[in-house]
């Protein structure tokens, strides 16, 4: 995986598990993925309150929220998240089991992307560094 | 891949597996028969030819009354035994009108806030019959205390409930995350648990100790069994410093496994560790009766085995994972879905996963003979060399400092996150197989249209407005007086057991004792990661 250009502050990010659903493997695993790929990542632990993440995402002055939810109650939590962010610039983007029906639902309320099971890491990286502008996009991973 | 190449096998756990295994291979390793000690060959003498394994999908959902519905569905279609579902909040001591419980009301299981829930949820179920497993942590006893009530209720005395309670806190500090108090308080509630079935529910087991978990998290088969065996020990120790013996609570600690990968390793991976087990209980611990050295357990299909991916194939994967358990000598079986990477199973997921089970037990013949594997070169010298790899996993982790310091301070938690990463990089590599995702897929095929189970918001409020209804009715100076006695409990060293169940029959909520406790325990704090 690529560093980003010396010089260029890599992106923030804050992987949280909002709520009370504690299948944590997939939120560590990209954790991971994108510490790997340069980012700098905090990670919240489990169970915290949407109005929580919020708060840490803005003190830790973080790019991008990515949330991880396996229990189905993504819509309530990120339309709490939202909320809590909009004007502030932060990208929220989601993980974890999320119907597609929901989609447009999500968007509606401000998140910007979902991955699923299995979307590359890669894939998540790059929409990162495209989305923040941090750093210049490596050639498309397809 | 060329088949013809001459290519390395090393199974998960890691040794590597011979392309051909002779009786020199298998020289000394004799398992000796099944039924005796060290129960390699199983823990009965006859096994599935007396009775097949017990089958025991999980299920609840919504309301104690749609939970009561899908088991009774189940029953009808020949599942011999229940294992309990409960949603978000209960699992973490929450009531359904909690605001943190917001849109996790009934959602991935059963809602369960009062005795009169638990009672609606077993109506026209006989508890003294259908043996029942209730997949509870943090707040076991509470949940324990509410089943044996209930029972009673039904006429069924506590010395007659069939019941098995999830209750291994320890490993949900690892994976799956339902904690709530911290390690030494959590351990203190599992040997109250032990000792109160010790005593007066003798048909209950206290304990599944869930290596499914672990592994789901990262650990590899050695290790799920080393990693269970350490926490079991904790367990034990605990219940035995109360002054009661390894005879009265060893068969209290039953095993909760995970199937999927190799079929070879698991099956391997059951036949040592009932070995592992049963030398510990005896040799170390010194107990004296053979039955206590055994080591009884719930087989589960891994949903860490499961893709999202062309989700039919799933059935195919859990008709394997069921025949590993078979051929590992399981006494209790469940298989994960082939809906569950979209939400929680349908009913017909739910029956498919029951009959593929049935099938197995009833039709193809895996019930003819105990053992059929065993004096294999092959699999007699894979169940040796997982033996020595689990011992040293055992060792790895006492070399940490033991198990609850190794969790209290993220040590495991830790590297099985560091094992699950590289797991997911070798199967997005292709380096692990998965046919339908890095093998044989279709580029460009359309996203697979999956029937899911759908979420009923309106019975959630429902649920919160029996509780509420509830509340106003009972008396709240019971429920007060009773509460004051689980505090009392709680700061001193007496059983927890006994007032909790006073306070369930006086309608107290689980979100109320639960509270109680944490009053008085406090929170685990998360290890950084």
């Amino acid at each position: 995986m690529t560093k980003p250009p010396s010089g260029a502050r890599p992106p923030r990010v804050l992987v949280a598990k909002p709520g009370l659903d504690g299948h944590d493997k997939g939120a560590k695993v990209v954790v991971q993925a994108l510490r790997d790929a340069g980012m700098e990542v905090i990670y919240s632990g489990l169970h915290a309150s949407p109005e929580a993440v919020v708060k840490a995402a803005i003190e830790e002055d973080v790019d991008v929220v990515g949330l991880s939810v396996l229990s189905g109650a993504h819509l309530p939590i990120c339309r709490r998240v939202c909320d809590g962010l909009r004007g502030t610039g932060k990208a929220v983007v989601l993980g974890g089991v999320v119907p597609q029906g929901d989609e447009a639902e999500l968007r509606a309320m401000g998140v910007e992307a979902v991955f699923r099971m299995g979307a590359p890491f890669e894939e998540i990286a790059e929409w990162i560094r495209h989305r923040t502008g941090k750093s210049s996009p490596s050639p498309a991973s397809k | 891949m060329d088949p013809s190449q001459d290519r390395k096998v090393v199974a998960e756990s890691g040794f590597e597996i011979k392309p051909v295994y002779t009786a020199a291979d298998a020289a000394g390793l004799d398992p000796g028969r099944p039924g005796e000690f060290p129960f390699t060959r199983g823990i009965h003498p006859q096994m599935y030819r007396k009775q097949p394994w017990t089958m025991r999908q999980y299920a609840g959902f919504g309301t104690p009354a749609q939970t009561n519905e899908r088991f009774r569905s189940l029953i009808a279609h020949g599942q011999n035994a229940l294992n309990v579902a409960f949603d978000l909040p209960t699992q973490l001591g929450l009531d359904s009108d909690d605001p943190r419980a917001e849109g996790e009301v009934g959602r991935v299981g059963m809602a369960v806030d009062t005795l009169d829930d638990m009672e609606r949820a077993f109506e026209g179920i006989p508890l003294g019959k259908v043996s029942t497993a209730l997949t509870i942590n943090a707040p076991a006893l509470v949940m324990l205390a509410m089943h044996l009530a209930a029972a009673e209720k039904q006429g069924v005395p506590a010395t007659e409930v069939r019941g098995t309670l999830q209750n291994d806190i320890l490993k949900e500090f690892i994976g799956r995350g339902a904690w709530i108090y911290p390690a030494g308080p959590s351990v203190r509630l599992v040997a109250d648990s032990i000792e109160y079935c010790a005593k007066s529910a003798p048909k209950y087991n206290a304990v599944s100790v869930c290596g499914y978990h672990l592994r789901e998290s990262g650990a590899t088969p050695a290790e799920e069994m080393a990693l269970a065996f350490e926490i079991a020990r904790a367990y034990l120790d605990s219940a035995i410093a109360r002054g009661v013996t390894v005879d009265d609570v060893a068969g209290k600690i039953t095993f909760n496994l995970n199937v999927f990968g190799n079929l070879w390793e698991q099956v391997a991976k059951f036949r040592a560790g009932r070995k592992r087990w049963a030398s510990i209980v005896r040799d170390e611990y010194r107990a004296k009766e053979p039955k206590s050295a055994q080591l009884r357990m719930l087989a589960g299909g891994g949903g860490g085995g499961l893709t999202i991916e062309e989700p039919e194939n799933n059935i195919v994967r859990g008709a394997y994972y069921a025949l590993a358990a078979a051929l590992g000598g399981a006494q209790t079986m469940a298989l994960c879905c082939y809906d569950e990477a979209y939400s929680i199973p349908t009913e017909k997921a739910s029956l498919l996963s029951l009959r593929t089970m049935q099938i197995l037990a009833e039709e193809v013949g895996l019930c003819d003979t105990a053992d059929p594997l065993g004096g294999s070169y092959f699999v007699e010298a894979l169940t040796a060399e997982m033996e020595k790899k689990i011992v040293a996993a055992e060792k790895e982790v006492r070399a940490l400092g033991g198990v609850v310091k190794a969790i209290e301070d993220g040590t495991i938690q830790r590297k099985l996150a560091r094992q699950a990463y590289e797991s997911e990089k070798r199967l997005r590599s292709g380096e692990t197989p998965k046919v339908g995702v890095n093998r044989h897929a279709v580029a460009g095929a359309p996203a697979p249209k999956v029937e899911t189970h759908p979420y009923d918001s309106a019975s959630a409020d429902r649920k919160i407005g029996d509780l509420r209804a509830l509340r106003a009715r009972r008396s709240s100076d019971a429920v007060r007086a009773s509460l004051d006695a689980v505090r009392r409990a709680a700061a001193g060293t007496a059983n927890l057991v006994p007032p909790i169940l006073e306070a369930v029959k006086a309608r107290a909520t689980v979100g109320e004792i639960c509270g109680t406790l944490k009053d008085v325990f406090g929170e685990f704090r998360e290890p950084r990661f």
